[in-house]
């Protein structure tokens, strides 16, 4: 993973390092980024930040860097991340929060635009696999 | 279990895929349990599950429908019920345990709900169907049950997320589960091992990048193959679709991937129970079970 971290003097965005921490439920200091929860991740070799570079950059406030990043829409919430962080982090939920960020920016902000895919496309799907897709991915 | 003159009732909530996509895991449910003497009485006026619990900790609107669904179950007078979808389990689940943790959560949602005559009060249990035969059924008594020994056939239990994670929700060990291969010994065939058994298939991301599923369907399906199973049977008709209908695009991605057929446990449960063919519905997939079957002496 070619991921260069840049770190500058300035200070993190508090308020949005505030808002993730309310979204989600968790403090993000509590991570010591050990890399067990990209270890285990199944959607790692797809992504360009590793979960715990995303939990790193939130830490620092990065919040343009982290809403440009591919990573926060390909989690799908497995969860195989928070049954095996050794301080009970809950990735998931940080990650969660990130795409929180974006679909509650005020404007329709949706990752995921169902209008694009074809009637064949759609018409194979499963409601349930609709359903969850918009769920996570629309405002 | 019920005698004959007595049978069990137990009320039992399908989702909606299964009545759609997946109504061969709905039919192979309610004909098995049938067979097992359980009387299954589909709830009335159930809706959609909620499709995937939200994880934001202020998101309280995206418990209302799991909650409708649990208050329905006491209008039945009825104090737990069963689903066999892992989907709906891990979210009817989950928010029945969050609003159990947040009485301010559960007073909005009351609220919210006040045309309701029935408020909930965090009284109502939510149970998959493989919990149920193993605590209430138990797979001894299942096994007696058994007209049709699935002899020789070699399963792979595929569980995916829903029924270990998180810990909250799993009836079984969250990186080793052995329930449905315990089921499946009692149906006469044998679990093979089965390391991909608790990894993720990619979920949702079949609706608009069917090339992670692809990747994931050709590493999950290959160590099934590579275990010499003769199919994978699944809980999840989201697994199911992935696993499944997205064979084809793994084949495209890795020229040397086997097709195997992907099944509901339910529909080996109805096979070994005796049900008849019209409880299996074999039509609804894309990799075809009977050349499987037929292989193992099975059709």
């Amino acid at each position: 993973m070619n991921t260069t971290l840049k770190f500058s003097s300035s200070r993190p965005d508090r308020a949005f390092v505030a808002q993730v921490e309310k979204i989600s439920g968790q403090k993000l200091l509590a991570c010591y980024q050990c890399g067990k929860c990209s270890a285990g991740c199944p959607m790692a070799a797809h992504m360009d930040v590793l979960p715990n570079q995303l939990i790193r950059m939130a830490q620092l406030g990065m919040k343009e860097q982290l809403h440009a990043a591919r990573s926060i829409w390909l989690c799908v919430s497995c969860l195989t991340c928070n049954s095996r962080c050794p301080k009970d982090v809950r990735i998931a939920e940080i990650i969660e929060a990130l795409r929180e960020t974006v679909l509650r920016s005020g404007e329709r902000n949706d990752h995921l635009k169902i209008q694009e895919l074809s009637p064949e496309a759609r018409g194979e799907l499963p409601p349930i696999a609709m359903i969850s897709a918009l769920r996570k991915q629309t405002s | 279990m019920g005698s004959e003159n007595n049978p069990m009732k137990l009320i039992y909530y399908p989702g909606c895929t299964l009545k759609n996509h997946a109504r061969n895991f709905d039919v192979s449910t309610v004909s098995s349990m049938a067979e097992l003497d359980v009387e299954v009485e589909e709830l009335e006026r159930w809706n959609c599950c909620g499709t995937v619990h939200a994880l934001s900790s202020d998101d309280v609107m995206h418990r209302v429908a799991p909650v409708t669904n649990l208050i329905r179950v006491k209008e039945a007078q009825a104090s737990e019920f069963m689903t066999s979808c892992a989907m709906c389990y891990n979210t009817l689940k989950r928010a029945n345990i969050d609003v159990k943790e947040r009485a301010d959560a559960l007073e909005t949602i009351n609220q919210f709900l006040y045309q309701e005559e029935t408020k909930y009060a965090g009284d109502v249990d939510v149970l998959h169907l493989l919990e149920y035969l193993r605590d209430r059924i138990g797979f001894d008594k299942l096994a007696g049950k058994v007209k049709k020994p699935l002899k020789g056939l070699r399963v792979a239990c595929y569980y995916g997320c829903l029924l270990v994670r998180p810990k909250e929700v799993a009836f079984d060990d969250v990186e080793n589960p052995v329930v449905m291969e315990n089921l499946i010994r009692a149906l006469g065939a044998t679990p093979v091992p089965f390391p991909q058994k608790t990894e993720c298939c990619g979920a949702y991301h079949t609706v608009d990048k069917p090339e992670i599923i692809a990747e994931r369907t050709d590493k999950i399906m290959g160590s099934a193959f590579d275990e010499q199973a003769d199919m994978v049977v699944v809980s999840c008709p989201l697994c199911a679709f992935n696993l499944d209908f997205r064979q084809n695009d793994a084949r495209r991605l890795n020229p040397d991937f086997h097709h195997l057929p992907v099944l509901y446990f339910t529909q080996l449960m109805a096979l070994a129970l005796g049900c008849d063919e019209s409880a299996l519905r074999f039509d609804l997939h894309n990799i075809d079970p009977k050349p499987a079957l037929a292989a193992r002496g099975l059709d």
